[in-house]
């Protein structure tokens, strides 16, 4: 196949399935950021468990998306909802985990400060710690990103469109071009996603620290 | 499910990962040796493990043909950024002080490099190559679909025929295969730390980087 022939057959649907692949990244990612920040944050209030609760967390962060996108599917069936949960769910920990991280990470001291200005503890909660774990937060984040962006290929495999559905029809018409179709795009996909973490990531790092972090 | 899928599993993500250690370890040296190229080096297998693994996958299959080497292969790239980045940074981490003394004892670059700093790097290029292990385990999971086997094909197969206990059983196995594999080398690099502080008590504190890279890597 020739790439003119390429893009006459198959760019309308080429365009579908990134904006598909993007829908189910983006949905996902925002679900699961908010529910690992809120949990990071009130796990950090419970320091004390940390140990118990460190260890279990990265045992969950090693089974893989596909596992989450399977039972669902078998309890919820063929709909856009059992890619979303999934997803959200594998989203969820990076972020949960760099949350809780990266508050228990901040020098007391700093807490200690805000106290002494009189802050009320969730005062120094959103004043100070959280912006001193942000940085941390968003590198979460982008494990996160990346992560949903690779699992959302699996979202073909249980017939809902989206860039793996290139991938799976190349794979077993055996297609090359197929194939390259959804894994290009995927791959760029996430590469962006990626870099524009990054420069969020530069962004909200507290200038303080940045400067500290130079002199270092 | 056969003790074989496990044994299928196991030797292609060790066999990975020994391959990206032959080929990280030089690429880490080399990144520590120029600054120049640090940045490309890092830059590039930082893409490597963004790109989704299906789609690597699928690219590395469309050269060589489906199969256990498309499999290794792309697991090999996508292992390298911790190796690389941790024995870039174990490298540099080492005391100035013990570098200089080498260079004043007449030591040559690669001397100096093979003698004493890889040496004194090893604890957190370990760490590196723990991370590639434990990483590999999970992302092995697609060689299933190029042909490659594995638990990843009983997961597969457990959704397909929609049965809960085939997934559960691939998922616990492969559970259990990277939480094993995490403590025993976790407990390996403590002790490859404690060995070293009781060379050089006084390097006590400065042993501390191990733990701060490891978070640096992970966020």
């Amino acid at each position: 196949m020739t790439l003119s022939k390429i893009i006459d057959g198959y760019g309308a649907s080429l365009l579908r399935n990134v904006g598909i692949h993007l829908g189910f990244v983006l949905i996902s990612v925002a679900a699961g950021f908010l529910l690992g920040l809120v949990f990071g944050i009130l796990l950090s209030r419970i320091p004390k468990y940390s140990k118990i609760i460190l260890p279990v967390l990265s045992v969950f962060n090693t089974i893989p998306g596909i596992v989450f996108i399977g039972i669902l599917f078998l309890y919820l069936g063929m709909i856009s909802l059992t890619v979303v949960i999934a997803l959200s769910i594998y989203a969820m920990f990076p972020v949960l985990k760099n949350t809780f991280v990266g508050l228990t990470n901040v020098e007391p001291q700093y807490i200690e400060a805000a106290k002494g200005c009189g802050m009320s503890p969730v005062q120094a909660l959103f004043k100070v710690e959280l912006p001193l774990a942000l940085p941390t937060v968003i590198g979460g984040l982008r494990m996160a990103t990346i992560y949903t962006v690779s699992w959302a290929v699996l979202a073909a495999m249980i017939g809902l469109g989206g860039l793996g559905e290139f991938i799976y029809q190349g794979i077993s018409i055996n297609e090359n071009s197929l194939i390259l179709l959804g894994a290009v795009p995927a791959a760029i996909v996430a590469i962006i996603l990626g870099l524009l973490i990054d420069r969020l990531q530069k962004l909200v790092t507290p200038r303080g620290v940045r400067k500290g972090a130079k002199q270092r | 499910m056969s003790w074989n899928i496990l044994w299928e599993h196991l030797l292609l993500v060790v066999a990975a990962v020994a391959c990206s250690v032959v080929v990280g370890l030089p690429l880490g040296v080399l990144a520590y040796f120029y600054p120049k190229l640090k940045k490309l080096i890092l830059f590039v297998t930082d893409v490597l493990q963004t790109i989704p693994s299906l789609a690597l996958l699928g690219m590395i299959m469309i050269l060589i043909g489906a199969g256990k080497a498309t499999v290794i292969i792309g697991l090999t790239l996508y292992s390298l950024l911790p190796v690389v980045r941790n024995t870039e940074l174990g490298l540099e981490e080492v005391d100035p002080g013990i570098k200089e003394a080498a260079r004043g004892m007449g030591m040559g670059r690669m001397y100096r490099l093979v003698r004493v700093e890889l040496p004194i790097a090893f604890p957190i290029v370990f760490t590196g190559v723990r991370i590639a292990l434990v990483n590999a385990i999970g992302t092995a999971v697609f060689a299933a679909s190029v042909g490659g086997g594995g638990l990843g094909s009983i997961i597969y197969r457990g959704i397909r025929v929609m049965n809960m206990k085939l997934i559960l059983s691939g998922t616990l196995s492969l559970m259990a295969m990277a939480v094993t594999f995490d403590t025993l080398m976790g407990l390996i690099e403590k002790r490859l730390g404690r060995k070293r502080r009781k060379i050089k008590p006084e390097q006590e504190i400065e042993r501390k980087p191990t733990e701060r890279m490891k978070k640096g890597y992970q966020s």
